[in-house]
């Protein structure tokens, strides 16, 4: 199987949904380049895979626009769109066997049988699978199940490729494998590709770019990267790794919370703010530390450690604030006790401010 | 009880199940498979030597009545699965395909003709599709055409039917309801629509369901004798054989030859729907939203929906109205509707048949009792116990399902004909117990599989509990295991006792004196003088009642049960 020529961007603007009187999608726009790998993320009820059975041409009729490729697709039946989906379930049609389920696109398409059979061939190939292709969908394991699944979207060479949490009913270590071979396969053929999942570890890894969803809104769209380290909500910062979010205002200079928590900080910002550190920009200290030039320093008290393996999550009563400090852990390293004094240090540059 | 005797071998813990085991088998063996066994031998033996022959077979297919019988059983079965499948899929169709409002109404339909045996209301249709019945005079008068419903063998698929069709909708519906949407929209996304995709998606995933649906009808229609009697149609293959032994006499190896063809057709319909259904577990709908893509109907296409299903409603409620009609009127003969009516035919039925309706509550009460108590033991020994062997139970009793009524009362009067009733002196063939004993050996696969589900309920872990605590195994049985099946055990009872009520094939051969009768032989009775048709009817109502408020209080039940399971933690 050769390079993908048809491969589209997806270009969705100011799209709503609804399913009865519950608005589902709310104003989504989005643009993604021709043969990109984008996710969409978000909780259970956020919106994600709604958004993408759109796009597919599944559910109620909404409202706005998407485009494939420049093509207008709203109003187009599903099977007018050429559109790939992998179904979280896989969908394998049990009464057929591998072979006639992979075909099947292709029949549809009127493909001359000579070629059908050639190109059943390679799709199977690929996935690696080509010795299963006479049994039925039954006799498969999960893992092969969802290749098959793969194998069947792509041999009918979609313009894009929808994938609805496809890795969510596979066990742990498998999980990994195919994510990696997803994304190889993608890369080998240059296919659009749209990836939803709740699983932040997944989308972090696969992704070229993604959006993050809560409630029908796109809360922010970027690398991974960006996304953890410059979240523009307080929704997208607790979302992905764990952040200390302390509401408080800005005061004269100052980042000031209830019950005195206050800590001078260098900001535009004014009125009502969340502060943003993540657990491993704060450390703590037995023996007593001062504001340097690095970090702020404050003074707390523990009430409870996590071990967690390659670090230990400390939670530090401080100001009557809860603070996260994650150490790393190495051999012999003693934990701290619960109701120990200690010193925390934030890291300046890693502070992060947000309106409210 | 010789148990010092087998203590030996059988250890402390599983003595009680053991000998439960062993008591039930002997009961089956002796009042199931030694009669149908006794059936097949008389059938392959010389009437005059005792030695193995086909020759009864070469005179079975020798004889044109009997071959004509053959066909016409072979006929009207095939013919009315056809006829059942084209009433029953418009309406899977609809409930399965589209947000329709007269869901309720199909649901309905699926239930409705099961609470009335076919033979209840034959005589009555007749009166209201027959040649000269309602429908006829009034076709002749205004349209100057008849339609033969009721001539011959149409009548009798034309019952039938109507009778059975609900066994495919209920199949069909489950199977379609099973169809995960995503098996639909994937097809949809590769390219697929319409026709095409009904044809390769939809179809094919929903045909083990329908063939299991067709295969019950026909095994049904093919066994059934009360239809055909009522309505005087006797060359088919029941029939034959019923008249053969209560008119030729239980030598005739007529009989017993159609005995076997009967159970042999039983057989393969039962083995084309295992085949139909094996290694094609469907069902694969996922948690959450299952079912096929649904989408509200227009307004021309809701028009056309609800007359269709209006119309099969009056079709399936003819029966009922016509024996309605029957019950009530004075002489009802070449008209449209009876001359008068009349609370007479109800007072004569209370008067005179008392005895019909105390001998059916007596033989129904006691046959779901043994039902129950026998489905409990054995789903309690299957699932519960390692006793070896234990399976057989299963498959033994669950084979009753093969044997037609008509070959288990043939093989009852041929086996115990020779057996007197202790301190009595008559054949415990002819002793009413005998009746009740066939009324059970028929039931008891249905309330068997009540009773399993029942106790498949019961999570282990709750027995385990008890034991722990302290309690032995017959005291968990007792104060835990039992408790939490009452639900499903009432359940399978009720349907027993309903279904019992109103069964005629077995009945009507174990039958040996009126007074012994139950109320299925005296409606049969009643029917045969046209001056007996209003009592007749009137009987057949109350046998209605009876079967109807059986299902509605075994409804009641599960749905109970199954609000108290729900509650409970062990769910989860």
């Amino acid at each position: 199987m050769t390079q993908n020529k048809s491969t589209a961007g997806i270009s969705i603007k100011n799209l709503g949904l609804s399913f009865g009187t519950t608005e589902v999608l709310k104003g989504v726009n989005l643009e993604i380049e021709p043969g990109e790998f984008f996710s969409f993320l978000g909780p259970s009820g956020s919106g994600k895979s709604t958004l993408l059975r759109a796009i597919s041409g599944f559910g109620p009729d909404p409202t706005g626009s998407i485009k494939i490729g420049g093509e207008e697709v709203t109003g187009l039946p599903a099977w007018q769109r050429n559109v790939g989906m992998v179904f979280q379930s896989y969908a394998l049609w049990p009464h057929m066997t591998i072979r006639k389920n992979v075909a099947f696109g292709l029949e549809e398409r009127k493909v001359s049988s000579t070629e059908i059979d050639g190109r059943v061939d390679d799709a199977l190939d690929l996935v690696g699978l080509k010795h299963l292709a006479d049994r039925t969908p039954g006799q498969l394991s999960g893992g092969q199940q969802q290749r098959i699944a793969l194998a069947r979207t792509i041999v009918v060479e979609p313009r894009v490729l929808l994938l609805d949490e496809p890795l969510s009913n596979l066990d742990a270590n498998l999980r990994v494998q195919m994510r990696r071979d997803i994304l190889a396969l993608q890369r080998e053929l240059g296919l659009t590709t749209i990836f939803v999942t709740h699983d932040q570890e997944e989308a972090n890894t696969i992704s070229d770019r993604m959006a993050v969803l809560d409630k029908g809104i796109i809360q922010q769209i970027g690398t991974p990267v960006e996304l953890y380290d410059q979240p523009q909500n307080r929704f997208v910062a607790s979302f992905l790794g764990t952040a200390n979010i302390i509401e408080g205002s800005i005061t004269e200079g100052h980042f000031v919370a209830e019950k005195d928590f206050k800590i001078p900080v260098k900001t535009d910002l004014t009125g009502n703010i969340y502060l943003v550190i993540r657990p491993q920009s704060v450390t703590i200290s037995e023996t007593e530390v001062t504001e340097n030039n690095r970090s702020y320093s404050l003074k707390g008290n523990i009430e409870y450690s996590e071990f967690l393996g390659e670090t230990v999550r400390y939670s530090v009563l401080s100001n009557g604030h809860s603070i996260l400090a994650d150490e790393s852990h190495l051999r012999g390293n003693k934990i701290v006790a619960n109701g120990q004094d200690v010193w925390i240090e934030i890291e300046k540059d890693q502070i992060l401010l947000l309106d409210r | 009880m010789t148990v010092k005797a087998s203590s030996g071998f059988l250890s402390r813990s599983n003595f009680g199940p053991k000998a439960l085991a062993i008591l039930i088998a002997l009961f089956l063996i002796m009042f199931l498979a030694v009669p149908v066994a006794k059936v097949f031998i008389v059938a392959f033996q010389d009437p005059s030597t005792g030695s193995f022959t086909l020759i009864n077979f070469v005179d079975f297919f020798k004889t044109s009545l009997f071959r004509e019988s053959f066909w016409n059983s072979f006929y009207v079965s095939s013919v009315s699965v056809v006829v059942a499948s084209i009433i029953a899929l418009p309406l899977a169709y609809f409930t399965s395909r589209f947000n329709f409002g007269g869901t309720v109404i199909i649901q309905t339909l699926g239930i409705v003709p099961l609470i009335m045996p076919p033979f209840v209301g034959a005589v009555a249709m007749q009166l209201l599709f027959g040649s000269n019945g309602s429908v006829n005079l009034l076709l002749d008068e205004h349209l100057g055409f008849t339609i033969p419903f009721m001539e011959g063998l149409n009548g009798v698929i034309f019952v039938q039917s109507i009778h059975y069709f609900p066994f495919i909708l209920i199949n069909l519906s489950a199977a379609l309801a099973n169809i995960d949407r995503s098996m639909e929209e994937s097809a949809l996304s590769l390219g697929s629509n319409g026709m095409r995709l009904f044809r390769r998606i939809v179809f094919p995933l929903s045909m083990p369901g329908y063939v299991a649906g067709a295969s019950i009808v026909f095994i049904k229609v093919f066994d059934d004798l009360g239809t055909p009697l009522l309505l005087n149609v006797n060359n088919m293959l029941a029939p034959q054989a019923y008249l053969r032994i209560s008119s030729v006499g239980i030598s005739d190896p007529m009989g017993y030859v159609i005995s076997v063809i009967l159970v042999i057709f039983s057989l393969f319909a039962m083995w084309v729907a295992f085949l139909a259904l094996r290694g094609k577990d469907y069902a694969t709908t996922q948690k959450g939203g299952g079912g096929l893509m649904k989408r509200d109907m227009k307004p021309a296409e809701k028009f056309i929906a609800y007359a269709i299903v209006l119309f099969i409603l009056a079709v399936v409620l003819s029966p009922h109205l016509a024996l309605g009609l029957l019950s009530f009127g004075t002489i009802w003969s070449y008209s449209v509707l009876p001359d008068a009516y009349t609370l007479e035919h109800y007072v004569e039925v209370f008067s005179s048949a008392g005895d019909f309706i105390k001998n059916t509550l007596l033989y129904a009460g006691m046959a779901a009792t043994i039902d129950v108590v026998i489905g409990t033991a054995i789903a309690y020994i299957v699932w519960r116990t390692k006793i070896k062997g234990r399976k057989i139970l299963d498959y033994l009793a669950m084979s009753a399902l093969a044997v037609p009524g008509v070959v288990l009362g043939i093989g009852y009067l041929r086996t115990f004909y020779q057996f007197d009733v202790p301190f009595k002196d008559i054949p415990l063939a002819n002793y009413w117990l005998i009746i009740v004993i066939a009324l059970a050996i028929r039931r008891l696969p249905y309330a068997m599989r009540a009773c399993v589900a029942a106790l498949q309920q019961v999570s282990v872990s709750l027995e385990e509990a008890s034991e722990s605590l302290g309690a032995r195994k017959m005291t968990t049985v007792k104060r835990i295991v039992i408790p939490l099946m009452t639900g499903g055990i009432l359940a399978g009872f009720v349907t027993s006792f309903a279904t019992a009520a109103v069964e005629l094939s077995a009945t009507i051969m174990l039958v040996s004196s009126e007074a012994d009768a139950p109320i299925a032989y005296g409606i049969y009775v009643f029917m045969q003088s046209a001056a007996g048709r209003g009592p007749g009817a009137a009987l057949g109502i109350l046998a209605v009642v009876i079967v109807a408020l059986g299902t509605y209080v075994s409804n009641r039940i599960i749905q109970k049960a199954n609000q108290k399971n729900a509650m409970s933690p062990d769910q989860h």
